[in-house]
């Protein structure tokens, strides 16, 4: 439990710098940091056991179906890396305090940076590698706040924008890495992928998954050729570029491989891909570093050569250099750190970051000169600092491999990149700190920063000198365990020791120390020789990528996306035609279907030239609109026929009630639109557009074709017509599978229904402001309008037959659970007579008698259903279960009472109510636009009063 | 008889898919309507196509037709019903906020050069 919490606690946490900011900056600061202290009492709670040897776990369910769980584990390496995360955080949470000037806001600062750090804690805990990457994921966002928190500056902006999208895409590669190997082993716990090394590295698909895992891995600890991102993450403020561009977060990518070395490390490949590229990073970052003149821009290359030194130690693949490794990373994260410190301590003190300007710095601020000597002295790998240690073992281990069967590749590079490290660390020592002041007005006067400010770079230098001098007492324990986690097995006998004798390595050292101090006293002269050379500029390089692949973007989404419905439209069906005859290729011996076909009946033949006729006549006489919309009515007309034909008396009803109100919905529309379609489209248009018609036609028909001809498979009609009566109390099965066996679907339906209706209001609602209101201001009626609107005939026709209709709606809504009916149909009915009266006797009279709120109908239809189905929890029965009872009704006769007649109603009240609603919102269009009063009267010529107004005269 | 289904379905497919390629809002809408038609009749048809074996159950009656492909195509039929209803309202109102029915992708307020000739 407390393993989750150390996980949760920064996230929980982040919260407070928020509120607490309001109390003050130290109250801020104050709670961050007791945040991040509660979370490292936590983890060192449990080190002395972990130290001991044993791995804590916890594992809660999340989404087991897709190997997705909350499983957290810690054992040496995490427990290695949470103590860096939370312990250089604590450190850096109170360096910052000071660092952050009146002006920037604090609170901001510390949420970002805990939510970073519970990110950096949750990939390094992590049991289980789907949960990793969110972590994973999770940093590469946090980061990109922090690196632009000084959003003002254009270059923190684009260095946060650089590192994201570099990160970010290599996290993308990982991803598909991870999957690839959870799928070889059929587990996302690492527990359990790091047991089977042989499966994963006999599969095939070992190097593919490998390569992925580590473009993410290169891509966050800045390896060679994705180290470019890390220099310009540099704008961010310094406690940030401490924090994560030197312990925590580019070491994540180092963290992985180390994690992932039982499995993946030991091929060829590994060897090949991880111990060159860390190579060449470590000598390329070294010689970079030596020629920058921003104090930071030189930390941050010297990072990168560094993270590259450990890099090759993994790549190695032995269990020595493993340990050497893991030993660095230790000593890099105390040394680096301090230096970015004390890099910002200069910074802040002098105002300027500009190497070229220091010199003598040490008598202005001999505290923080101190601290800046040791740790670049450590980094040089000097005697008896812990810098020295870890390279001289990595010398030692460089001096024992065989690169492409040269041994003197390696230990020759190596040596190269140990002397470039020096070279650059003396230049931090001697250029900034020793020698005379070479800038004698500096921004600001520089003096020792308060005692918050160094007492945590002092801390860090206190380790390094405590592990060099003390090695195995101080870091012994901890470089056991956590070497012993990333082996899996038995430890390499290793002696952390100052002296090992006259090895090579030693030699190597020497030669480093002495080249290194060389190459600094010519400094000048290699400045000069090397001024002229071209270098690539990698910033300028990634612009221009960024701007071609926008070039690319914008080219293809302005082509393929050019505002015409009809080239949408037409790639859409042309790709799912070709997708449809792809089929054909992948099988190809088609054999025709051998189902018996049923006879055609002479109605049916008739019925079928008339669907010919009114189908094509429809396309040919498209440009007459009205005319259109009658051959569709005709065309539905068929339809309906063809269903009633068919066995299937529901569909027909259905269809025939939802042929009424269409033909009345497109009628209005058409009173606005223009009548007339133009004939625009050229003869080219109307080819291409008739060969893809036509080719749509032929494949959806020859598919059904092919199906119909075909027996039907077993399904589970069956069960649905075995058990209608019994268990869903109806005879019509139809209507039980849609309020019964799939009501949950019918329910979803529904809902879909009235929001479709919704968004018809609002859409309505909306139309009496702007453009749309000007124009239906000005309208000008462009057809012929009856002199009748109302005319008596059909004013009483309807009125006589409303209590009629109502009342068949009523009997088919009743009946529908055993004969064919319901409440779709009943819902369709009803609202058919409703139009009536509102056609007949116009809007307003009509309006003034139904006292109802359509709106309320839909949500009443929604919420009844929802009861009916809730209802059956009170019985301890799941969602929509229904019971039935069977009742006697004089006339109507017998019938079940369903509670599934409840979920009818509400399917009934919902459709009455968008039907209505859609076709009344519409109409109102149609009154502004006429301009003229709605009628309160039922009839324009009310023959009552036309007879009675002469008897008065008379 | 599932010849003339058949060939309905793919005739209603072809007449629907091309006026669903015109450059105005009112075709595209018909269109539409007789692509529904297709889609349900084809849901419909996956049963099986019978004759008077309706899905009411009977008293001695064994032989039924498959009742699931009416279930679901009812409910796609008022479904169809509420799309339908939405893109005519669409269509309205955005003839009316742009003043012309194109969906051809012309730029607002330009006349198409074709349509003038008509």
């Amino acid at each position: 439990m407390s393993l989750t919490l150390i996980v949760l606690l920064p996230f929980i946490g982040a919260v407070l710098p928020a509120i607490m900011i309001r109390a003050g900056r130290n109250a801020c600061a104050t709670a961050t940091g007791s945040v991040t202290l509660l979370a490292l009492i936590l983890l060192m709670a449990k080190a002395p056991a972990v130290l001991g040897g044993e791995v804590f776990q916890v594992s809660y369910n999340w989404l087991p179906e897709l190997g997705l769980n909350v499983t957290f584990f810690l054992d040496g390496l995490g427990l290695l890396f949470a103590t860096l995360i939370l312990g250089i955080g604590l450190l850096i949470i109170i360096y910052a305090r000071f660092y952050l000037s009146k002006d920037d806001p604090m609170g901001r600062f510390y949420v970002f940076l805990l939510l970073f750090q519970g990110a950096m804690v949750g990939i390094v805990l992590s049991d289980n590698i789907l949960l990793l990457l969110v972590f994973w994921e999770l940093t590469s966002l946090s980061s990109f706040l922090l690196i632009g928190y000084w959003k003002h500056l254009p270059a923190g902006r684009q260095g946060a924008r650089m590192a994201l999208a570099v990160t970010g895409a290599g996290g993308l590669a990982m991803i598909a890495g991870m999957l690839i190997l959870g799928d070889i082993v059929g587990s996302y716990n690492l527990t359990v992928i790091l047991q089977h090394a042989d499966l994963i590295q006999a599969s095939p698909m070992y190097l593919p998954a490998l390569i992925l895992i580590l473009l993410g891995c290169f891509t966050k600890s800045a390896q060679f050729p994705f180290h470019f991102w890390l220099p310009h993450a540099m704008a961010a403020p310094t406690p940030v570029s401490a924090y994560l561009h030197s312990a925590t977060m580019v070491k994540a990518g180092i963290f992985l491989m180390a994690r992932m070395w039982p499995v993946l490390s030991g091929t060829p490949e590994w060897f090949y891909i991880v111990a060159t590229a860390g190579l060449v990073t470590m000598v390329l970052g070294a010689w970079i570093a030596i020629f920058k003149h921003d104090l930071k821009g030189l930390l941050a290359y010297s990072t990168v050569s560094h993270l590259g030194l450990v890099t090759m130690l993994f790549g190695f693949g032995t269990p020595m250099a493993a340990v050497a490794g893991v030993f660095h990373i230790i000593n890099h994260a105390t040394f680096k750190a301090a230096l970015f410190m004390t890099a910002g301590i200069i910074d802040h003190e002098t105002g300027t970051r500009d190497i070229r300007r220091f010199g003598g710095l040490l008598n202005l601020m001999p505290i923080a000169g101190t601290i800046g000597i040791i740790s670049a002295a450590s980094m040089a790998g000097i005697i008896p600092l812990n810098g020295f240690l870890s390279k001289e073992m990595m010398l030692e281990e460089a001096w024992h491999t065989v690169w492409m069967d040269q041994n003197w590749v390696v230990p020759v590079l190596a040596t190269l990149g140990a002397v470039f490290s020096v070279a650059y660390s003396f230049r931090f020592i001697f250029h900034v700190w020793l020698g005379k002041p070479r800038d004698a007005d500096l921004p600001h006067h520089p003096h020792d920063p308060p005692f918050g400010m160094w007492a945590p770079p002092a801390f860090l230098t206190v380790l390094v000198v405590l592990i060099g001098l003390f090695p195995s007492v101080i870091a012994g324990p901890l470089v056991a365990a956590t070497s012993g986690a990333v082996i899996g097995g038995e430890l390499p006998e290793y002696h952390l020791a100052l002296w090992h004798g006259l090895t090579p390595a030693l030699g190597m050292s020497v030669i480093a120390i002495v080249v290194g101090a060389l190459i600094l006293m010519r400094h000048n002269g290699l400045l000069s020789a090397t001024a002229n050379l071209s270098r690539p500029d990698a910033k300028e390089m990634f612009d221009c990528g960024i701007a071609k692949l926008v070039a690319l973007s914008r080219f293809v989404s302005d082509n393929l996306h050019n505002g015409s419905l009809q080239r949408y439209l037409c790639i859409m069906i042309v790709a799912a035609l070709a997708i449809g005859a792809s089929g054909f290729y992948a099988q190809p011996d088609y054999t025709p279907g051998t189902r018996e076909l049923l006879d055609v009946s002479p109605t049916a033949a008739i019925a079928w030239l008339l669907l010919v006729v009114t189908c094509i006549a429809s396309v040919f006489m498209h440009h007459n609109r009205l005319l259109s919309l009658l051959l569709v009515g005709v065309v539905g007309l068929i339809v309906s026929l063809g269903f009633i034909y068919l066995s299937a008396p529901d569909l027909a009803l259905t269809q025939i009630s939802v042929e009424v109100v269409t033909v009345i919905l497109m009628l209005l529309a058409l009173n606005i639109l223009p009548k007339e379609t133009p004939k625009e489209s050229l003869p080219g248009r109307k080819m291409r557009d008739g060969i893809v018609s036509i080719a749509a036609g032929l494949g959806i028909g020859g598919a059904i074709w092919a199906i119909m001809t075909r027996d039907l498979p077993s399904s589970i009609s069956a069960y649905h017509l075995a058990n209608s009566k019994t268990e869903g109390g109806g005879t019509n099965v139809v209507n039980v599978i849609l309020v019964d066996f799939r009501g949950f679907d019918t329910f979803g339906e529904i809902i879909v229904l009235g929001i479709a209706a919704l968004s018809i209001f609002a859409l309505i609602e909306t139309v009496t402001q702007g453009a749309a209101a000007k124009r239906l201001a000005n309208w000008v009626v462009d057809n012929r309008r009856s002199a009748d609107r109302h005319p008596m005939m059909m004013v009483v026709a309807t009125r006589v037959m409303l209590p009629l209709s109502l009342m068949v709606g009523v009997y088919i809504f009743l009946r529908g659970h055993n004969e064919p009916g319901g409440g779709f149909i009943a819902g369709l009915v009803v609202s058919v007579a409703l139009v009536m009266q509102y056609m007949a006797s116009g809007f307003g009279w009509t309006q003034n008698r139904m006292k109802v709120n359509y709106h309320g109908m839909i949500g009443l239809g929604v919420i009844a259903a929802a009861i009916t189905g809730v209802s059956a929890w009170v019985v301890g029965l799941p969602f929509l279960t229904s019971g039935f009872v069977h009742v006697h009704l004089p006339i109507v006769g017998e019938f079940e009472l369903a509670s599934a007649m409840g979920f009818d109603l509400g399917v009934f009240l919902t459709v009455v109510g968008a039907v209505m609603l859609a076709l009344a919102k519409l109409s109102q269009v149609e009154r502004m636009a006429e301009h003229v009063e709605v009628n309160l009267e039922p009839m324009d010529h009310d023959p009552s009063v036309a007879v009675a107004t002469p008897e008065k005269e008379a | 008889m599932e010849f003339l289904v058949a060939s309905s379905i793919g005739l209603l497919t072809a007449c629907g898919t091309y006026l669903l390629l015109r450059g105005r809002t009112f075709p595209v809408v018909i269109g539409l309507a007789l692509l529904s038609y297709a889609v349900n009749v084809f849901l419909f048809a996956m049963g099986r196509l019978t004759i008077n074996m309706p899905p009411i159950l009977r008293e001695g009656v064994t032989e039924y037709t498959d009742p699931l492909p009416q279930a679901l195509v009812l409910t796609a039929i008022v479904i169809s019903f509420g799309m339908t209803a939405l893109i005519v309202v669409l269509s309205i109102r955005t003839f009316l906020e742009i003043g012309n029915d194109h969906v051809d992708g012309r730029p607002i307020g330009e006349p198409s050069e074709a349509g003038d000739k008509n």
